[in-house]
């Protein structure tokens, strides 16, 4: 029996994210059988839904003042009051999909696949699920039992989005089913999105970029970073691990939770390289890597990688750039 | 405030390189160096910290077998009062559903106000403390990188969201947070501070003594399993510069000079 699929579609000031035509590829991967549904939750939002249709066969709306801001705790109670039990949901791995998926795939009693990378078919209500551990070094192959329904999170970027097309759908509204009972999840109440602190350089314009993580090992030792971005006439940025030890400010970090950059150049010394640190790196630039590691996942992406401990690298490195002016 | 904060034992990332073994299992386990899921580390900083402020007690809590009692006593080295292990040979294999079941099963013995588990552990997944939440019935966020004590219903939390922009909420108590790294500065812990609770008695509860039903939970019960583990390919790989470091040094430099990476 085909598959029947909703994807809850991420939608900012009437833009709709990325994500939503990965989802549709991410669908097709699934069960190319399926029915595919659009969810669209929010406050004014027919501009997105009519966009969506291009894309779906239905997009379901649930449309209200009071939704004016991405809640999960408010959205879980309204899908858990539509969406059939049985089914198969998507969201995208982001702060909103990782807030809402665990808990809606127990109040629809289904299952949960978190941050799926790769769908290998379905067999005897199993479905075959690509996932990665321990930061990207390995990678697992789950088996989900989806008889009752699943509830999966979607890497951003690790399905090629599908192409908007025909799909020729229509917007159900679906409102008055969801606020029956009125307006669930009161007890966490959004109050304001405090924006992040700019800081002296702004790394987002940087066309040379030398970039550290963990690797460095001591606060001192930054400054051989410094040194060689100096060196080279790049700016300084980092990885979430350096911010979390308040070595470098946020408005230095490089990721998803941190700055989307497009250098030229970008240079990776010490950085593993998990996903969230590489879908902050956008505009395909050339990658060098340092680490002592063989196994980082950041020698997968990068151009160039050289196996060796920084701390000693790039010193030298750095003299030998300064020798050449 | 009474506060639970749930711990997995884990191999240190930082510490090993994780590879696939021989028949595809299970990782290589033979040399793993293991510590405690370092977003829990910060989770138990927090609740520490809010206790010193407030008064209470922190309780860590690990679902696991013998092992993990040297993180929990690692985690009251840290300054945790107490530690349980939830340990049965009726939990092994249990999926994230199944752990949120036993982790309920001691969470409604009790009588606590905040739940706090890390962000995310070794699997990358982030389910443990949304489960819990709905199947406890309470509010859950996710992310969180700042807690300000209201009163004693509601605390104000920040989320992480995208872009380091944080989001503002206000959550009733009791609730269900998982942490984020970069939420405080986890203190250090010396041998001193483990020696001093070496001895003290970690109680260890089973499936009867929870009330859990040993089919609910474990390998059996499990809706997601692993089935294989492999060396990912994402993309076609980098080109590894080979030589003596002062070659390596030669080689980059000149690359570096024709891409525009010296200026």
């Amino acid at each position: 029996m085909a598959l029947q699929i909703f994807a809850y579609i991420l939608h900012k000031d009437g833009v709709i994210d990325d994500t939503a035509l990965e989802m549709v590829a991410a669908a097709g991967k699934l069960d190319p059988a399926a029915s595919l549904t659009a969810i669209v939750v929010g406050s004014k939002t027919d501009t997105v839904c009519n966009s969506l249709i291009t894309s779906f066969k239905e997009v379901w709306k649930i449309d209200n003042d009071a939704l004016s801001y991405p809640n999960s705790e408010v959205i879980r109670g309204l899908l858990t009051r539509v969406i059939p039990k049985g089914s198969t949901v998507l969201f995208a791995l982001d702060p909103f999909g990782m807030d809402i998926g665990p808990g809606l795939s127990i109040k629809l009693e289904s299952a949960y696949i978190p941050d799926a990378v790769g769908f290998g078919g379905i067999e005897g209500g199993k479905l075959k699920a690509v996932r990665q551990e321990y930061g990207g070094q390995v990678s697992t192959h789950v088996l989900c039992d989806i008889s009752g329904g699943a509830v999966i999170t979607i890497r951003a970027g690790a399905f090629r989005a599908a192409e908007a097309s025909g799909a020729g759908g229509a917007v159900v509204d679906k409102t008055a089913d969801a606020l029956t009972g009125g307006l669930p999840g009161g007890a966490r109440r959004f109050i304001e999105i405090v924006q992040a602190e700019v800081g002296d350089v702004d790394i987002t314009k940087s066309e040379i970029l030398v970039s550290v993580g963990r690797g460095i090992g001591e606060q001192e030792n930054i400054e051989i970073i410094k040194e060689l971005a100096k060196a080279v006439g790049g700016d300084v940025s980092c990885s979430r691990p350096i911010v979390d030890a308040k070595w470098l400010e946020k408005s230095r970090q490089v990721g998803t939770s941190g700055l989307t950059v497009k250098p030229k150049v970008y240079m990776a010394l010490g950085i593993s390289g998990s996903f969230q640190h590489l879908g902050g790196i956008k505009g395909s630039p050339f990658i060098v890597a340092v680490n002592k590691n063989p196994k980082a996942p950041i020698f997968q992406v990068a151009e160039i990688g050289v196996i060796e401990d920084l701390l000693e690298f790039v010193p030298m490195l750095t003299k030998k750039i300064n020798e050449m002016k | 405030m009474e506060i639970l904060v749930c711990v997995k034992r884990v191999p240190d990332t930082a510490e090993n390189e994780i590879s696939v073994n021989s028949s595809g299992s299970d990782i290589e386990r033979g040399d793993l160096v293991y510590s405690v899921n370092e977003w829990d580390n910060y989770a138990v900083e927090e609740a520490i910290q809010i206790r010193d402020k407030v008064g209470g007690i922190v309780t860590v809590v690990s679902v696991g077998d013998a092992d993990s009692e040297e993180v929990l006593r690692r985690e009251m080295a840290m300054g945790a009062d107490k530690g349980i292990l939830l340990s049965d040979d009726a939990f092994a294999g249990s999926d994230g559903k199944g752990l949120a079941t036993i982790l309920k099963a001691e969470i409604v013995k009790g009588k606590y106000d905040l739940v706090f588990t890390g962000a995310q552990a070794d699997d990358g997944a982030g389910q443990i403390g949304g489960m819990l939440a709905a199947m406890l019935d309470w509010p859950y966020a996710s992310l969180v990188n700042r807690i300000e004590l209201l009163d004693d219903k509601k605390i104000k939390i920040g989320r992480e969201i995208a872009g380091g922009n944080q989001e503002i909420n206000e959550i009733d108590l009791p609730c269900v947070l998982s942490i984020q790294t970069g939420i405080n500065e986890p203190r250090y812990v010396g041998i001193r501070g483990i020696r001093k609770v070496a001895s003290v008695e970690i109680p260890v509860h089973g499936a009867s003594d929870l009330g859990v039903n040993p089919g609910s939970v474990g390998k059996a019960a499990a809706g997601v399993s692993r089935v294989d583990y492999f060396v990912p390919a994402l993309g076609k790989g980098a080109e590894l510069l080979e030589g003596s470091i002062e070659e390596k040094v030669e080689k980059l430099v000149e690359l570096l000079k024709s891409k525009g990476g010296i200026k």
